[in-house]
């Protein structure tokens, strides 16, 4: 008797977890792939329209414009962000000797909410009382710098203040990169002549194959799901110039009252993370296993 | 992280050394810049910030804006101050992050040192639960909250976030216990240890580190959580980020930049307070997140 509840305890422990996960996450995706398919508008409603809902999502204006955001925002984002990650990792691997105060610099913009940095830069962007007006009280008086108020370059201040939150976070990934490589490698590499800078091309770079993955899932699923700090920083705007496929969704769902609509743009970005996800998820259990 | 004995530094001369410090100091600025704009402009007049240089000091220093930010603040229709949004984010983030981790722990003994048959799947699918786009379960997590009655409560807020922040505490625990011996349970087990007293008393005192790193890692989560907050909260359970947005982005009267300020600061502060007590845990959080532990 007790033999058999010993046996059952673990699962009765690990049960509610699972069914509220099976509800809360594969449920409710389920549901939404559903509503995804009905003529839902203001409440859910059942009536089947099929496919209606994602040729109408994908002959939309706003949506394409929050997709093509979303690939400029995207690659840039991730491009820079992984980019001045590494740069900044090679340089705080050279004994600096003040690392331990340059390193938190670098990553505490990580702990903020998206609001707070969207919050900072809205207003040290604004032309009217930001860096340009403070150009101007330095006597530089022809400085211009109002992308945030333009439609074709607004897109690229989400990009800067993105950057800004998470380039450190992609800094500390590279580093610990960097402190995993074989000294022997690069010892080696020396006797041999190579300089520094050919030493970190051909031999220390390639080696941080992993991290670089890891920073790409990491910040395409950031990227992704982008959502608040677009609200804090430019709702969205000017006219639709920053929206993203999660405002998209949003605005669709809670405020235009086309939920069927909404919810294929939310299954949109779910096949969009999975792709990149699952296979990650996939790799990783299975080099797992084999340790 | 910390192994400073690494011998990767390209040997330089001094003039190169001295480049490096250059750009590194550039950068320390380029990350401090907003924080130090943010603070100095949260104790300026508001007249100050609008005659120019968001730069500068504050040349008459004033708590005029932070007293605002916390009491006088108008938020939504009354003029309440953020303090109550504050409150409501610790009566939520509270018992959510305690939830979530204690469910954690248990969750992770269990998949690593009580294997049962499809124990990777279910691992699997908690693991698969994190990386979800919230949106996708926005519409029908409304209408469960609605069904159990608790939709714009801090309840369902803190339901909300204990459910989806199972899945991070599970991988961090399950990871951690991975490399727990299984020697030690199974001798603890033939000694006719139970289930509960082995959790209680081998593996639980030996948990510190990574209960610091997911309790860390949930209330940065869930204090930072703004998509949930604006879905799910009603007129008393609107949640500190919300609030700050409202203030910030509400289109009436005059846009005071030092209040602004002051709010963002306080919705930081939390989080800010968190990770320079203990940076180095907040980093492992973020790592395991990323890669496998």
């Amino acid at each position: 008797m007790k033999f058999l509840i010993q046996r059952w305890i673990p699962r009765l422990v690990l049960a509610p977890s699972f069914l509220l996960v099976v509800l809360f996450v594969y449920g409710f995706i389920l549901y939404t792939g559903y509503l995804s398919m009905t003529d839902s508008k203001m409440l859910p409603s059942y009536g089947w329209v099929g496919f209606e809902n994602y040729s109408r999502l994908f002959g939309l204006r706003h949506w394409n414009t929050a997709v093509t955001n979303l690939a400029i925002f995207g690659i840039l984002y991730i491009g820079i962000s992984s980019a001045l990650g590494l740069f900044l990792a090679i340089l705080l691997d050279q004994k600096i000797r003040a690392e331990g105060f340059i390193r938190p610099i670098y990553l505490y913009p990580m702990a903020l909410s998206f609001i707070v940095t969207g919050t900072a830069w809205k207003w040290f962007l604004d032309p009217g009382i930001g860096i340009e007006n403070t150009m101007h009280a330095w006597g530089w008086a022809s400085f211009h710098f109002d992308w945030i108020k333009n439609r074709d370059y607004a897109i690229y201040t989400v990009v800067m203040a993105a950057v800004w939150q998470s380039s450190g976070f992609v800094m500390a990934m590279f580093l610990a990169g960097l402190r995993g490589v074989d000294n022997e490698i690069i010892k080696a590499a020396q006797i041999d002549g190579a300089s520094g800078v050919t030493i970190y091309r051909r031999i220390i770079i390639p080696m941080m194959r992993p991290v670089f993955l890891s920073a790409f899932v990491v910040l395409a699923h950031l990227a992704i799901k982008a959502y608040d700090l677009v609200i804090a920083l430019t709702g969205g705007g000017p006219g639709r110039a920053t929206e993203l496929p999660a405002t998209f969704m949003y605005s669709y769902t809670f405020t235009r009252n086309q939920m069927g609509v909404g919810a294929s743009s939310a299954i949109i970005m779910l096949i969009m993370i999975f792709s990149i996800i699952v296979p990650y998820v996939y790799s990783e259990l299975k080099s797992g296993d084999q340790q | 992280m910390s192994r400073i004995s690494q011998d990767n530094a390209v040997a330089g001369s001094r003039l190169t050394r001295a480049l490096i410090y250059t750009v590194l100091i550039f950068f320390v600025i380029y990350y401090l810049l907003p924080l130090y704009v943010m603070v100095a402009n949260s104790f300026k007049p508001l007249d100050e910030i609008r005659g120019g240089d968001l730069m500068a000091l504050p040349n008459v220093w004033t708590l005029e804006p932070w007293r605002d930010a916390w009491s006088n603040a108008q938020i939504g229709v009354e003029a309440t101050g953020l303090k109550p949004y504050f409150m409501n984010s610790f009566m939520i983030v509270i018992p959510a992050v305690t939830l979530s981790t204690i469910v954690g722990a248990l969750n992770g003994y269990v998949l690593t040192k009580w294997q049962f048959k499809g124990h990777g799947t279910v691992f699997a699918m908690l693991l698969l639960s994190c990386f979800i786009p919230f949106q996708i379960v926005l519409i029908p997590a409304a209408k469960v909250l609605g069904f159990l009655g608790i939709s714009g409560t801090i309840q369902g807020l803190i339901l909300i976030h204990f459910v989806y922040g199972i899945g991070f505490s599970t991988l961090f625990f399950r990871n951690y216990y991975a490399a727990f011996p299984t020697e030690l349970i199974r001798a603890a087990q033939i000694d006719g240890a139970s289930f509960m007293q082995i959790f209680m008393r081998i593996l639980l005192p030996s948990s510190g580190p990574i209960i610091v790193v997911t309790v860390i890692w949930q209330f940065t989560n869930q204090w930072n959580d703004f998509l949930f907050g604006a879905s799910f909260s009603g007129f008393d359970s609107t949640p500190m980020t919300v609030a700050l947005n409202n203030l910030v982005n509400s289109s009436t009267g005059v846009k005071e930049y030092n209040v602004h300020f002051a709010g963002a600061i306080m919705a930081a502060l939390p989080t800010l307070f968190v990770y320079i007590v203990s940076g180095r845990y907040f980093v492992r959080g973020l790592m395991a997140g990323a890669v496998k532990g």
